[in-house]
């Protein structure tokens, strides 16, 4: 028997997704450490959207609402925020897989691109105008260009995942 | 056309409402459970204040247990790489040292001359209390430059005190809960502290710019007379530290911008102080 047709394992893959997006809301792995200028990417957005686009309702949406809980209580941004970002992704996802006749990842890695440069105006534009927070456009800008470059090489990794899922529930 | 707006209808509303069989709530009522957070959290509700004191507690030791593995792997890249420079670095320590040696006796006099000075127009001289905290999470997201510390209201600590890292200055606690504090590092964009550019006295503001380096502002330009390597310390105005606290150094001059390099590396603290200045007098 191998061990992916095990019970708890099989339980533990359909888990991956939501572990690893709390493991890198605690960890925000974003590779800051390498003191590249400008470099940095959002994991979680790509995360959310590749799952809530691909993964048949794997992904809880209550389990994403905490997450954007503890990610803003671990950056410090106001409560809540994330939450509404990460929210919003669900709901560009789920339009697309609504809308999607035939799939092509070239027109999903686009359509991932005007998500995420919305997401972030609504995020810049409710720390800027209501809480009075500075933060860095360029840092910004940049950070949705490589989050949306990631999104490309994470789909294929998150795509064999998906499959190894699949099969074990057959 | 009229179709298509139709299907664009149906398609947004299936995304906002649509449940699905493996969820329990809809996008639109987590999103309005969400917004009616951000907009409480605005106003400082108590309710959620109290929510979010308890998530710190909590999110801030799991963010410190989970992030372990990484913070291993960095260290034992930072300690290879600081065992193969060894030698150059001793090198350079060594010429350092000893011109430090002889700026330290004439150092000695000064300071006991302006312990006296200072005596005299009753300035912060004092440190009333200093604690020693460890660094639980120094995962600085490229917007918001912060540190989680593992001391909170139960040892005392107290929202705007100064923290330092050795002699100098990193930033000030913005957040104090029960076990944990956030302290705002001074690279911050949001970070404001009065300066002294010496040795000319010049008077200033030093922002954050999100980088490893800070930037001068409000500076006067008739009295603009700043040179690279010139040192900046803390004014003391504002009455929330003392003067005299180093914090780093003139680096790059342009034509009307002046940037200053931290004294400390804010991306390898592990141990810092915290420190509350009043005079005891």
């Amino acid at each position: 028997m191998s061990l992916t047709k095990l019970p708890f394992s099989r339980k533990l893959l359909s888990l991956g997704p939501i572990i690893l997006l709390y493991i890198s809301v605690l960890n925000e792995f974003d590779f800051n450490y390498l003191n590249l200028k400008y470099f940095s990417f959002n994991f979680p957005y790509i995360l959310i959207f590749y799952w809530s686009l691909k993964g048949e309702g794997r992904l809880s949406y209550v389990l994403v609402f905490f997450a954007g809980l503890i990610n803003d209580v671990v950056i410090g941004l106001p409560l809540g925020i994330s939450s509404v970002t990460y929210l919003f992704i669900c709901v560009f996802a789920v339009y697309l897989r609504n809308i999607t006749l035939r799939v092509s990842l070239i027109k999903d890695w686009f359509f991932f691109l005007f998500t995420i440069l919305v997401i972030n105006s609504i995020f810049y534009s409710i720390l800027v105008v209501f809480f009075n927070v500075k933060i860095d456009y360029y840092n910004l800008l940049f950070n949705v260009f490589y989050t949306f470059l990631f999104y490309y090489f994470f789909s294929y990794i998150f795509g064999y995942y998906l499959n190894l899922l699949r099969r074990t529930n057959d | 056309m009229e179709t298509s707006r139709d299907d664009f209808i149906i398609a947004i509303r299936s995304a906002f409402l649509k449940k699905g069989t493996k969820q329990r709530f809809s996008l639109i009522v987590l999103l309005f459970f969400s917004i009616t957070i951000l907009a409480l959290s605005k106003y400082n509700f108590k309710g959620i204040s109290l929510l979010k004191v308890g998530l710190n507690e909590i999110v801030y030791r799991a963010s410190f247990i989970i992030s372990a593995p990484e913070n291993f792997i960095i260290n034992t890249y930072r300690l290879t790489m600081s065992h193969i420079n060894l030698y150059d670095d001793h090198k350079e320590l060594k010429k350092k040292y000893k011109a430090l040696k002889a700026e330290n006796l004439s150092n000695n006099f000064i300071v006991s001359e302006n312990i006296m000075l200072k005596s005299k127009i009753e300035d912060i001289v004092d440190i009333s209390s200093e604690i020693l905290a460890k660094v639980l999470v120094d995962k600085q997201s490229p917007f918001l430059k912060s540190i989680i510390v593992n001391r909170g209201s139960k040892d005392k600590v107290k929202l705007g005190m100064a923290v330092l890292d050795g002699d100098f200055l990193i930033g000030k606690v913005v957040e104090v809960n029960y076990l944990t504090s956030r302290v705002l590092l001074l690279s911050d964009l949001n970070s404001k502290v009065p300066v002294s550019v010496e040795p000319n006295s010049i008077q200033s503001i030093l922002t954050g710019t999100g980088e490893k380096f800070g930037k001068l502002q409000y500076t006067q330009l008739e009295s603009f007379d700043l040179n690279n390597g010139d040192q900046v310390y803390t004014s003391g105005s504002g009455g929330i530290f003392k003067s005299g606290i180093p914090v780093g150094e003139i680096n790059i001059i342009e034509s009307k911008e002046s940037y200053v390099l931290f004294h400390s590396n804010f991306s390898q603290l592990r141990l810092v102080k915290i420190v509350l200045y009043e005079n005891i007098n």
